[in-house]
């Protein structure tokens, strides 16, 4: 019980947002729900398995872009549709891209991802009449379970019913989630992370797992990505592009990923940090770039890894008193 | 016969690490393979857990071809293998190295959303902990435990797969010499538990080997020596040149 106290009291602070916040902090939030998503599933390859994708902006954009397609291609305007869709499209498109990605670890693996995520990027570049090139596309406002809210003001929509929509998809994909890194299949994952040779010995197909793994985080990927499309409005290439993928790994790194909710954390930061530091400095790729480097030397557990320090070296503190 | 090795040669370029080597191993035998270093017991170890292919030869398990059939499937055939260098899960406790065991014997590593406080599951993970004395260190971290409990993680894990012949590379390598004898009871003893019905392993030292094994093959030079009785090798002249050394076979 002890341990759903922080995820139970940052969920309220969460729900509260929208009545104590400002609308424009209240329209960060919106981003970090769906990067909150993006990492989950991220973090089920890397912080889990131990495969570092660089190109999981591939399947961001793949949400994104469904999204855009059927409401400003197809006018199937349901969120639930487009969530299904992006998820659906995620996985068709994740199937043949683990497939071989797997095949390889460590560098190998992070810069074949890489690399299908810069012909995605391309593509979507490229095909101006089919994408909108880089001007982007439309993601026009959806339908909420059905309800047409198009009557309603955009910031009013954003920080009312978009948002709390969020937080019920943010909730579900973390319930999941939690779910499958404590299930047998997420220990298998943990032992593949570990030690693939001994995983392998003990009758666990090492392939098959990081297929799986892959595809989970691709679906969790589109999922977020079709969530991101709404509170801009549009979707350009920029989702699709490596800098993207470079921002969520930094992300889960800033949390830290070995703990399960580090990179939501780590979303959340540099949601706000790098909303704070913009508004200050124009250069904010340099404070990030140097926080990073600090991170990486200092705090490898990231933001989590420290709270666990102080967390340990108190109850060191108390035994001993 | 449970395991049977035809001809097994393997070839690194132009140097040949196995030279035609036949092995069979037999329900109810504990079969130690000797040999100094270069022989190529590694390599016939590899070709035997499906690791690598032989260059030419095979090698059957329970009469079904495992000729480079790969530790999984091996695994899932009845066959399991402990390491030279201990091999475990840093980051994992004992309990759940086990539980990893358990889940791959009874093949639910698939299910997603079903838990690990799954009673067959930990029951069975910990009535191994319990076997090899590891109980009282369940929810240790793997990399925390002294490295003659590491060994033992290694040797357990593989036994948690309930395996009906087990492979073991060097049981009480690292381990000091106190803790071998110890090491090798526990393990004869949850063998018999377990109902393992055939052990092979390599080892170095002689005093284990000689102890417990009801056969001993030895390898020189990538080919079979002797394959014999304890008895029968202690008294082959060749074996002991090439192989245990004068000194040792007269201490012995």
């Amino acid at each position: 019980m002890r341990r759903l106290v922080g995820p139970g009291l940052a969920l309220a602070a969460i729900l509260l947002v929208p009545l104590v916040a400002p609308p424009y902090q209240t329209l960060l939030m919106l981003p970090f729900m769906a990067y909150a998503v993006i990492l989950l599933g991220l973090n089920l390859l890397f912080g889990y398995t131990g495969l570092l994708s660089f190109g999981h902006a591939l399947f961001i954009g793949i949400g994104a872009y469904t999204g855009a397609f059927l409401t400003s291609r197809f006018g199937l305007r349901s969120l639930e549709a487009i969530l299904v869709m992006s998820a659906a499209l995620g996985a068709l498109v994740a199937a043949p891209v683990a497939a071989l990605c797997v095949r390889y670890v460590k560098i190998y693996f992070g810069m074949l991802t890489l690399a299908f995520g810069m012909v995605f990027y391309t593509f979507v570049l490229k095909f101006y009449r089919l994408t909108g090139g880089d001007e982007g596309m439309p993601f026009l406002r959806p339908l909420l379970l059905g309800r047409d809210l198009s009557a309603m003001p955009k910031t009013e929509y954003l920080v009312g019913p978009y948002y709390y929509y969020c937080v019920a998809v943010l909730v579900i994909a973390t319930l999941c989630m939690w779910r499958i890194v404590h299930s047998p299949f997420g220990l298998c994952l943990r032992t593949i992370r570990d030690n693939p040779l001994k995983a392998a010995a003990l009758g666990i197909s090492v392939p098959r797992y990081r297929w799986c793994a892959f595809m989970i985080s691709a679906v969790y990927a589109a999922v977020g990505g079709a969530l991101l499309g709404p509170p801009t409005g549009n979707v350009d290439p920029t989702l699709a592009y490596w800098t993207h993928s470079g921002n969520i790994v930094f992300m889960t790194l800033l949390g830290g990923f070995t703990h399960f909710f580090g990179p939501l954390l780590g979303a959340f930061v540099f949601i706000y940090l790098q909303d704070l530091v913009m508004s200050v400095v124009p250069y904010w790729r340099l404070i990030f770039g140097a926080l990073l480097a600090v991170i990486v030397i200092f705090a490898p557990g990231g933001l989590m890894g420290l709270l666990a320090s102080r967390r340990r070296e108190r109850a060191t503190l108390a035994s001993g008193a | 016969m449970i395991l049977e090795a035809r001809d097994l040669t393997k070839l690194y370029g132009a140097f040949c690490a196995l030279d035609h080597v036949s092995l069979a191993i037999g329900e109810g035998e504990f079969v130690s393979i000797i040999g100094p270093n270069g022989a190529g017991k590694s390599t016939l170890i590899n070709l035997l857990t499906g690791v690598s292919r032989p260059t030419a030869g095979s090698v059957r398990f329970k009469d079904a071809d495992v000729t480079g059939a790969g530790s999984v499937r091996l695994a899932r055939l009845g066959m399991a293998r402990s390491f030279q260098l201990v091999q475990i899960f840093p980051d994992l406790t004992v309990l759940e190295t086990l539980q990893a065991a358990v889940v791959s014997r009874l093949g639910r590593g698939g299910r997603l959303f079903s838990s690990l406080a799954d009673r067959e599951i930990h029951e069975a993970a910990v009535e191994t902990a319990e076997l090899f004395g590891l109980g009282d260190k369940r929810h240790v971290p793997s990399r925390q435990l002294p490295q003659g409990d590491k060994k033992l993680l290694d040797v357990a894990s593989a036994f948690a797969l309930r395996p009906e012949m087990i492979l073991l590379d060097e049981p009480t390598s690292g381990v000091s010499t106190a803790d071998k004898t110890a090491i090798m009871e526990i393990l004869v003893a949850a063998s018999k538990r377990v109902g393992i019905k055939a052990i092979l392993q390599v080892e170095h030292d002689m005093d284990i080997v000689f102890a417990y094994s009801d056969r001993i093959i030895a390898l020189h030079q990538g080919r079979v020596l002797a394959d014999a009785t304890p008895r029968e090798i202690e008294a082959d002249q060749q074996v002991i040149d090439a192989v245990i050394g004068r000194r040792r076979a007269a201490a012995r």
